[in-house]
């Protein structure tokens, strides 16, 4: 079934195919000329107004009160909504998962994530709107936060929803085959335990919502870039009270990149309706960069603990996943879906019989997790492909051999895999060939032993993925067990729509229910098309802004899952051969020939046997529209057919858990050569090739054009790319300097291959092939790094630093003469990441004196660094208003003030607690005050931990800063304990600390 | 991300410049290149009351060789600068460490000046004015006054300008007969801000070795002719006294080790 793609020269002529050709895309020329119609371009109604969030600074805390009296005073502010508003408006998100947790379009009662939604201003314009915001006063009280899996199912761990009673929100098992027996049996276990981090594909445009609330008979009417699926167009209606009729959505013309994250703007249209409805005018909502980054989304963290059991030979007969994946302070379709869009096809390429799954999905207080480009593969393959380099470093078998002993077999599909996928075709041993032939595998391999003997650090690294297309809608009911399945209801399938129109001219008219984002839909619609109707592409007009009130959808709409290939572009044939059947019918009697042997080719209707008895195309088509009385007996006038696919072989889970996952499954192996820098840790890519196949190929040139952007998305993932976050759940990655993507200067060219095995099951033969680099990238790099340091443990990103520690030098102690430069703090805080600050202050005035004036009110304020007032709010505790910066940057914090632990003259704690428009603040230090001749040693030990927009955006400076703010403090308060003296740093002159903490930290 | 209001007054002329930062206080700020201070207002993390715009001063928009150094004024870009046919034989080092610096389209914006004026830890313009042993010119309507380097930059972001005081220009050393420049820098992608940057200047009878990325400001360090293990442990001595911290970037050890390295490839390029 396997062939080459034979090159096409641009030229060629019509006879064969457009479909198979590296077509140019129509999009190109708007989208390069800057005429694109981006949902920001587009004009909007007079009258709209701009929304600006207000959202959490705290990863965990309960809202006390929120006040938006001047907000809403603000000239030019229309409406602040908070959660008090629409309580009486909409309704918590419906979630796969049945436990006793609401997510809101807006914080209710307690925030679970920085960057958390809690009220939205609505002005005449953003730059008014995001004054009146900073102007919302929330008073939080913070709550223990929880920042990592190993916290959240810890047994003292904060309960993120107490209801729920657990962080753990899901616990599934599930065994196929006889996987005990196998373990039992097996001559080798092999076992790793690997962490897939959170990360993102970052399009360059971010959510962007224009809402209206028209009236209650009406509804609401959204413009958005939404992406799909439209099963979650359910979600929207059922969160604003509406039927689905009266929620209106539109997409705009083209999307700024989606990479799935925007799937996530579903709960943005929501909060956008309400703010509408509360203002009562349009509202437009364009989600900045730091936003985007904060708050929107990201992928789910994994921790899984994978074993295998292998014979000798390396053949794997049983595969065992522990997993808990991080889904975020809420539970937010589609997830848990990350782990069970995979679920059918767990055991990859491999003919595996046995298999043991334990899912549990845990709650962190880190943003709501959801789908990104290769949607729950990543964290799949880098369990398994860097099993697969473990079992031939453990059994000494090269990766190829193991790789070959354990393919499903190229007779052996459609293959049933043990936990239900119904992998459709494939030849996996070609593909094994191709990269080894064609791909040069041999000369790599003499690359190495060459590198190697040069003591280089030179690897090799494999990686094998099954690439999942065409989502069954009902997988994610895997996550119920079969008794609370029954009593939903089955669901399975994956509809397609297309609609093929002929307008009165003619001319042919496409439109589908796709929400593309610059892949080239329209380009492979019109080649699709045109084939069928024997036009050129230039002649076909296909528009892909989807209208859920005009157009024809269904619930697996939209643009994810790779489904265009296979789905999307085969619902397009079938509704052209559909109104290609209807003209045949109608042209047959002009041409004296029965339908069946009508003939569309070349812009004429002809007869088959006698292509001189022929129809212009469009004179043809047109006519119907203005004589439709001459129609044919029995044909229905109107040209305009409209088809619906839902794949086959898609049937909801059986009673035990057996699920096919999706439709199609395409195939990528990948082979990568890397060289690691011993002295930087650089990870530089020395070759990379990648062999797919995805069935039928429509246009080669887009195929490549996407296998490029997931390497590239792959290759950050690899070793960049990570939303960091503090062990205070402070976010920590808010900008492009912080949250590192490659650019064009660190991605280097790739050799691409392809066989094609035409898929049984899609109406053209096609699969998806745009995740697959996604998923297969970061294992093998990681395995290429594995095997040029022989480590077996490697967490992603590989950034430098990581690598260097894996390489594990020795480093080199100062010399024994030298001043030891004060200790580094020791890390504060739980995850260590809290900022930490400890030193010493020399002063010329006494114990006593210093002490003093940490009591006095009226001293304290000279002392505190920025300090605007000092009130009192009770015993040794202050309100203050405090401006701190350094250099140009400056913020003015709210704070709390407070002494404690009093030992006078001798020790206190100061402790401080701020809030400000660019986020939260605490820190809390034990100063130690010891006589030294005249004067005192102060000592200090403080840890701070800052949190919000100063963390996202300046995590680079944050320590720093803190150190800064410290050193003002403590030099003016012996400045001010000493009268004119002022403090004599301890160790450097101008020591290192001088200004900001405040800002960032230790609010002192 | 849209910044709060601010005024906007652009100075036709230095005096002018001047004359508005004395009125306008400690909130004013200098526009230039804007490259570093729109991102910051667009974050709101800074309320400047007023931004004095000084990039079409023609009295402040200048480069110039003295014969003694390159004089470059507070509207000159970087690339003005840095397309100087002859910049590789006037301030070598320069040379070498513009390529580091972000993207050209950046450095076609944003000013030396700027650069030196807002004294980020990472940026290499401070860092070869420091290793060079550069000054500063600091304008203000009481007067001008001249700051070496070394005195100049004070900490993370932190100088010895008042608020009244503009950078009006700032004075890189010619390259000297006998004299070695090298730059090395190692980020995480290029153009990143540094994990660490290092210049090295060697002269007959001595080495100087500069560090940024590292420390809240660039370190210099200067030794006589050491080589081999010497060399090697006076480095690692700079490399631990800088008081490398981690981040989420890379580890306080890891900068420790690029500073050996890049310290160690630098000073052998000046040699060679």
């Amino acid at each position: 079934m396997e062939m080459k793609i034979p090159p096409v020269a641009p030229d060629q002529k019509q006879e064969t195919p457009f479909v198979g050709r590296p077509m140019q895309r129509i999009e190109d020329v708007s989208l390069l000329t800057g005429r694109g119609q981006y949902g920001d371009d587009v004009g909007v109604k007079p009258g709209t107004l701009h929304a600006a969030i207000v959202r959490s600074p705290h990863a965990h805390a309960t809202i006390d009160r929120i006040d938006v009296a001047r907000a809403e005073g603000m000239p030019g502010v229309r409406a602040v909504l908070t959660g008090a508003d629409i309580a009486g408006w909409s309704k918590p998100f419906v979630v796969g998962v049945k436990a006793p947790m609401e997510m809101w379009a807006l914080a209710m009662e307690r925030v679970r994530y920085v960057g958390e939604p809690v009220a939205v201003v609505v002005a005449e314009s953003r730059y008014l709107a995001e004054d009146a915001a900073d102007l919302v006063q929330v008073e939080y009280s913070s709550l223990p936060a929880v920042a990592t899996i190993d916290e959240a199912i810890g047994p003292d761990a904060a309960v993120l929803h107490e209801a729920v009673g657990s962080n753990v929100v899901s616990d599934r098992h599930f065994r196929y085959g006889d996987p005990e027996t196998a373990f039992a049996s097996a001559p080798h276990t092999v076992e790793l335990t690997v962490r897939y981090p959170r990360n993102s594909c970052t399009p360059i445009e971010g959510a962007i919502v224009v809402a209206d609330y028209l009236s209650p008979e009406e509804g609401y009417d959204v413009s958005s870039n939404f992406m799909g699926p439209f099963s979650l167009h359910t979600v929207m209606a059922l969160a604003l009270r509406v039927p689905g009729n009266k929620l209106r959505h539109r997409t705009f013309r083209d999307s700024g990149g989606s990479f799935g994250v925007k799937h996530a703007v579903f709960q943005y249209v929501v909060l956008m309706c309400l703010a509408s409805r509360k203002a009562g005018a349009p509202v437009k909502w364009v989600e900045d960069r730091l936003e985007h980054l904060t708050g929107l989304t990201s992928s789910t963290n994994r921790l899984s603990t994978i074993r295998a059991a292998v014979e000798a030979d390396g053949r794997i007969t049983a595969l065992a996943y522990d997993q808990f994946d991080d889904c975020g302070g809420y539970l937010r379709a589609p997830e848990p879906a990350t782990f069970y869009r995979m679920h059918g096809c767990l055991t990859g390429a491999y003919a595996i019989p046995n298999l043991l799954v334990r899912n549990r999905v845990v709650l962190t207080n880190k943003t709501p997790a959801g789908l990104v480009r290769g949607f729950g593969g990543p964290q799949v393959y880098f369990a398994l492909e860097r099993i697969m380099q473990r079992i031939s470093v453990e059994l000494n078998i090269e990766p190829v051999d193991v790789y070959r002993r354990n393919f499903i077999p190229a007779d052996a599909f459609p293959y049933k895999a043990a936990a239900g996928a119904l992998i459709d075709s494939g030849n996996y041993q070609r593909a094994l060939e191709v990269a080894s032939t064609e791909g040069g595998l041999a000369e790599l391999y003499a690359r190495r032993d060459k590198a190697r003997a040069e003591g280089r650090l030179f690897g090799i690294g494999f990686a094998a993925v099954v690439e999942p297309s065409i989502s069954n809608m009902g997988y994610i009911t895997t996550v119920l067990p079969k008794e609370e399945r029954a009593k939903a209801g089955p669901k399975n399938g994956a509809i397609a729509s297309a609609t093929v129109g002929i307008d009165p001219l003619g001319g042919v008219n496409v439109v589908i229910a796709s929400a593309p984002a610059g892949q080239g839909h329209r380009t492979v619609c019109a080649q699709v098309v045109a084939d069928v109707l024997g036009l050129h592409p230039d002649q076909i007009a296909v528009n892909v802004e989807f209208d859920t009130q005009k157009d024809a959808w269904s619930v697996a709409a939209g643009n994810y899952s790779s489904r265009f290939a296979g789905a999307v572009a085969g619902a397009v044939h079938l509704a052209a051969v559909k109104l290609r059947d209807k003209l045949a019918t109608i042209a047959a009697p002009q041409l004296g020939c029965e339908p069946a042997d009508v003939v569309l080719a070349g812009g004429k209707v002809h007869r088959k046997d006698d292509p001189s008895r022929s129809l212009p195309f469009l004179r043809m088509a047109a006519s119907p529209h203005w004589a439709p009385g001459l129609l044919p007996e029995g044909v229905e006038p109107g040209l305009r057919e409209t088809a619906f696919w839902s794949g086959s072989t898609l049937a909801a889970p059986d009673d035990e858990d057996r699920v096919n996952t999706s439709a199609a499954y395409g195939f990528a192996f990948d082979v990568c050569a890397v060289e690691v820098d011993r002295h930087t840790g650089r990870v530089r890519i020395d070759k990379y090739m990648t062999t797919h196949d995805a069935g039928k190929i429509l246009n080669p040139a887009l195929a490549d054009g996407q296998i490029r952007g997931a390497f590239a998305q792959g290759l950050g993932a690899a070793l960049m790319e990570e939303f960091r976050y503090g062990a205070d759940g402070s976010f920590q990655s808010g900008t492009y300097a912080d949250y590192l993507v490659p650019t064009t200067c660190e991605v280097p060219d790739i050799d691409i291959f392809h066989i094609e095995t035409p898929s049984p099951f899609t109406p053209l033969g096609a699969k998806g092939l745009g995740e697959a680099n996604n998923m297969s990238v970061p294992p093998c790099i990681g395995n290429a790094v594995a095997d040029a340091l022989g480590v077996a443990d490697l967490t992603l990103p590989l950034t430098p630093s990581k690598v260097m520690a894996l390489i594990g030098t020795d480093e080199p102690p100062p010399s024994a003469g030298m001043a030891q430069p004060a200790a580094a703090p020791a890390a504060a805080g739980k995850g260590g990441k809290a900022l930490a600050a400890r030193g010493e202050v020399v002063f010329d005035a006494s114990p006593e004196a210093v002490f003093k004036v940490l009591l006095d009110p009226v001293a304290l304020a000279k002392v505190i660094p920025g300090c605007n007032a000092l009130d009192p709010a009770g015993e040794n505790r202050y309100r203050a208003d405090v401006t701190v910066g350094v250099g140009m940057i400056k913020a003015r914090y709210s704070a709390e003030v407070e002494l404690s632990e009093l030992d006078p003259p001798r020790s206190l704690r100061l402790a401080g607690a701020g809030l400000s428009a660019v986020g939260s603040a605490r820190g809390s230090g034990l100063v130690t005050l010891e006589p030294q001749g005249t004067g005192t040693v102060l000592r200090y030990d403080y840890s701070a931990e800052v949190s919000g927009k100063v963390a996202a955006v300046g995590s680079r400076m944050l320590e720093g800063a803190a150190k800064i703010v410290l050193g003002q403090l403590f030099e003016q308060l012996g400045r001010e304990a000493g009268g004119t003296g002022g403090a004599r740093p301890a160790a450097a002159k101008r020591g290192w600390w001088h200004r900001l903490l405040a800002l960032f930290g230790v609010k002192a | 991300m849209k910044p709060q209001v601010f005024d906007y007054a652009r100075a036709e002329s230095a005096d002018e410049a001047v004359a508005l930062l004395a009125e306008a206080g400690e909130d004013a700020r200098i526009l230039a290149g804007g490259q570093s201070l729109m991102a910051v207002l667009n974050l709101r993390l800074a309320q400047p009351s007023v931004l004095i715009d000084i990039s079409r001063v023609p009295d402040l928009n200048y480069v110039r060789n003295d014969g003694k150094q390159l004089v470059i004024g507070a509207a000159a870009t970087q690339g003005s600068v840095e397309w100087r046919s002859q910049l590789a034989s006037e301030v070598p080092l320069l040379a070498q460490a513009f390529p580091h610096i972000s993207h050209f389209q950046i450095r076609n914006r944003g000013t030396v000046c700027g650069s030196i004026a807002h004294a980020d830890p990472s940026a290499e313009l401070p860092l070869a004015l420091a290793v060079l042993g550069g000054q500063v010119v600091l304008r203000s309507r009481r007067g001008r006054r001249v700051v070496e380097a070394s005195d100049f930059f004070q900490g993370m972001l932190m100088t010895a300008r008042a608020a009244d005081e503009l950078v009006e220009e700032v004075r890189y050393p010619l390259a000297q007969a006998g004299h070695r420049y090298a730059f090395e820098e190692f980020s995480g992608r290029h153009g990143d801000f540094a994990l660490a940057a290092v210049a090295a200047v060697v002269t007959p009878d001595s080495i100087r070795l500069a560090v940024g990325g590292v420390s809240d400001r660039p370190r210099v360090k200067t030794w006589g002719r050491v080589s081999g293990a010497d060399l090697d442990s006076a480095i690692n001595d700079f490399a631990w006294e800088l008081g490398a911290r981690d981040d989420h970037h890379a580890t306080g050890k890891y900068r420790r080790q690029l500073v050996r390295h890049l310290g160690r490839t630098a000073i052998e390029k000046a040699l060679a």
